[in-house]
């Protein structure tokens, strides 16, 4: 494959990296598709809309999210100098309000009075129930049953917020799961509604516009870099779901050939049997949700479940300028197991004081890998996308915690 | 080129009714179990046959079709398996129009060219691919169409007139018109509105339109017809399928003769 001269410029006019994207929808959804294509466009070229979103990404976001030096880290591992994007710090708690505010900006613009969001962790569905309040709009959450019940803490939160939530048992009951039923709520209510998908997949515009509104973190990220230290970073590490915090962190950096980057999928309990959700390392392209893309799916083309100790990563698929990005080699894609992501975590925690999502804590597990061996002077970002808060229950129960008894013995 | 469509619509016109299109899930309880439906559908009034093929994520499928399509991947059925059962039914019946209708993603890993190779030598008339809209008719359509075989379109009460062209441009075999907003096996067709939406379509094509989503009851399947060249019920059926299955999910005694004696009450509101 050619190299291109831009990394930067996709997708093309029919939404297309390469082979992936594109637009596999119902044809009941193709003229809303459309619509919200249009609408993008000129949003996009609108310095109105984008004051507005600056606005509320500095007082309601609390942007720029801080670039951190983790001096303890960088020590203990002893070899390249890291630094943390810190979007775990901005309200609700990680990069997903980002893509939120973006988006329910664009509904307003366009009249849609209803908004409907799929989530798996929760942390998007919080962020959009989060909006939705902020902008007095109604709210339905679509959630698997599974994570329904892995996840209690983030539906409260939902609930307090004013979102509907709608457990979803067709299928598997998890995320892809959720997206299919959202995807029928769409279907079914096409005048109204709009879909603020939480990641950079689905049919275009997607993609693209969920890109841009996360790229906001590798925008910052590159000029506190430059601040900070004059100049660019050698490498970016970054977890994927989807793939939003993943491109948001990369997409400004791109075009500059001498940063190297890697995304780093969740690996479950290993490639070698099916518990994982590496699809761009152990899956193959196909067409789901509205896209071309690798995914996890079997010699029949059906859909395998994702598997990972983070419910926000045990997505069968990933967004498409990803794939695409792997197959002309710009990116590299890793995974990192269950159990090293545990590790990781822990060691966050320890050394820099910060409970991490188990999300990030993938990336984290890869820095840990790599870092060792590499030159003092080399300069790592690692996108610290998500707070820990909400997993702090699976992690307990990982490590043979019972968080039950203690606060029994605490009540009594 | 003339398709075994083309010719039922004809020989429809010529007795002056409309036609009964029939859906199934293929597979679904079992494999056996469907070939037996789908050789028994001709005779209970199915004038054209739709035969699922099971998908894991049918995002435009109500949850009757859902659960079908569970089933029938419970019970081990995939592509190939699929065009096997149209193969043994061919067998028997060499007229019937039967069309295949799911979604993309197992077509697309079976390979486009073999898969239309391997349709079109087991008797498949036409394709109904849901996540395919014109935007992507390069990659199934117009190779199907080489093919010979039919690509039905969905048409949708969202499809507007500047956009009707381009959803008719590679449709051939008939056009399915989708009567509701919606997924399949939920809300109900409205006679008034189909019959505008059917006038509306005839001002555009020539070919024949079949009306579908939304049409669950005999009264149902008699007003539409009334008012385009085909209905087609699918849900409705499959819901029968389910509710002769014991609570092990294993076909009762007497399943097959169910579901086709209640596809003889709708299709004979038509006759
Ligand atoms: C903190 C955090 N990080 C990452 C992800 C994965 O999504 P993405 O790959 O789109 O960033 C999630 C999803 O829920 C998340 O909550």
């Amino acid at each position: 494959m050619s190299t291109p001269n831009s990394y930067m410029t996709g997708p093309d006019e029919r939404g297309l990296f390469g082979i992936f994207g594109g637009r596999f929808v119902a044809e009941t959804l193709m003229p809303l598709i459309l619509d919200l294509e249009r609408e993008w466009g000129e949003a996009k070229l609108d310095l109105a809309f984008w004051e507005e979103f600056n606005m509320l990404a500095k007082d309601y976001v609390g942007r720029p999210s801080p670039l951190y030096f983790a001096e303890r880290l960088t020590e203990e591992l002893g070899g390249a100098k890291i630094y943390f994007k810190r979007d775990e710090l901005n309200h609700t708690g990680a990069h997903k309000i980002n893509n939120c505010l973006g988006q329910i900006l664009l509904a307003r613009r366009m009249g849609k009075t209803r908004i409907i969001a799929e989530t798996g962790a929760g942390q998007h569905g919080v962020a959009t129930a989060t909006v939705c309040a902020l902008f007095g709009l109604p709210c339905t959450v679509y959630m698997g049953a599974t994570d329904v019940e892995r996840q209690a803490p983030n539906v409260f939160r939902m609930r307090l917020l004013g979102a509907e939530i709608k457990p979803v048992t067709s299928g598997s009951g998890t995320l892809k799961d959720a997206m299919n039923e959202a995807l029928r709520d769409w279907v079914t209510n096409v005048e109204d509604t709009f879909y603020i998908i939480g990641t950079a997949a689905g049919p275009h515009p997607y993609p693209a516009m969920v890109r841009d509104f996360q790229s906001v973190i590798g925008k910052e990220a590159k000029a506190q870099m430059l601040e900070r230290e004059g100049r660019l970073p050698d490498s970016l590490v970054a977890c994927i779901g989807g793939g939003s915090n993943a491109l948001g962190l990369f997409h400004p950096f791109l075009d500059d050939k001498d940063v190297r980057i890697i995304g780093v999928e969740a690996g479950g309990h290993g490639l070698e049997g099916e518990e994982h959700a590496a699809s761009l390392t152990g899956g193959k392209p196909g067409v789901l949700h509205g896209n071309r893309t690798y995914l996890l799916q079997d010699a029949d083309g059906q859909i395998i479940e994702g598997h990972s100790i983070s419910a926000g990563l045990d997505y069968p698929g990933i967004g498409p300028e990803h794939s695409w990005l792997r197959d002309v080699g710009r990116v590299e894609y890793v995974y990192a197991k269950d159990t090293e992501a545990l590790e990781a975590f822990q060691l966050c925690c320890r050394t820099e004081g910060i409970i991490p999502a188990l999300e990030p804590s993938h990336a984290l597990a890869h820095v840990t890998k790599i870092a060792p061996d590499l030159p003092k002077d080399h300069i790592m970002i690692m996108n610290l996308c998500g707070r820990g808060d909400k997993d702090i229950f699976t992690v307990a129960k990982h490590l043979g915690f019972d968080m039950a008894s203690v606060m029994g013995e605490t009540t009594q | 080129m003339t398709t075994r469509i083309d010719t039922k619509f004809a020989a429809l016109k010529a007795e002056g009714r409309p036609g009964f299109v029939s859906y199934i899930m293929s597979g679904d309880p079992n494999y056996d179990t469907s070939l037996e439906i789908l050789r028994g559908l001709p005779d209970a009034g199915a004038d054209i046959i739709e035969l699922g093929m099971c998908f894991t994520d049918p995002m435009a499928d109500g949850v009757a079709i859902q659960l079908a399509a569970q089933r029938a991947l419970a019970g081990g059925q995939t592509l190939p398996k699929t065009l096997e059962l149209v193969q043994e039914f061919r067998k028997q019946d060499s007229e019937t129009p039967l069309i295949l209708m799911g979604y993309y993603n197992p077509i697309y890993i079976y390979g486009v060219d073999a898969f239309l190779a391997a349709a079109k030598a087991a008797g498949v008339d036409g394709l109904i691919v849901v996540d395919l809209p014109p935007e992507e008719d390069d990659e199934l359509c117009i190779p199907a169409n080489k093919a010979g075989m039919n690509f039905i379109r969905l048409a949708t009460p969202t499809t507007d007139e500047v956009r009707l062209p381009a959803v008719l441009q590679n449709t051939s075999g008939f056009v399915y018109y989708v009567s509701i907003t919606g997924i399949t096996g939920t809300a109900a067709a409205q006679q008034d509105a189909v019959a505008a939406a059917v006038g509306r379509l005839k001002a555009f094509t020539d070919l024949p339109i079949a009306v579908g989503f939304g049409i669950t009851t005999p009264d149902q399947v008699a007003e539409i017809g009334s008012v385009a060249d085909a209905a087609v019920v699918g849900s409705a059926i499959v819901r029968q399928i389910e509710a002769n299955l014991d609570e092990h999910g294993k076909a009762k005694p007497g399943l097959v003769d169910a579901v086709l004696d209640y596809t003889r009450t709708l299709s004979q509101r038509l006759r």
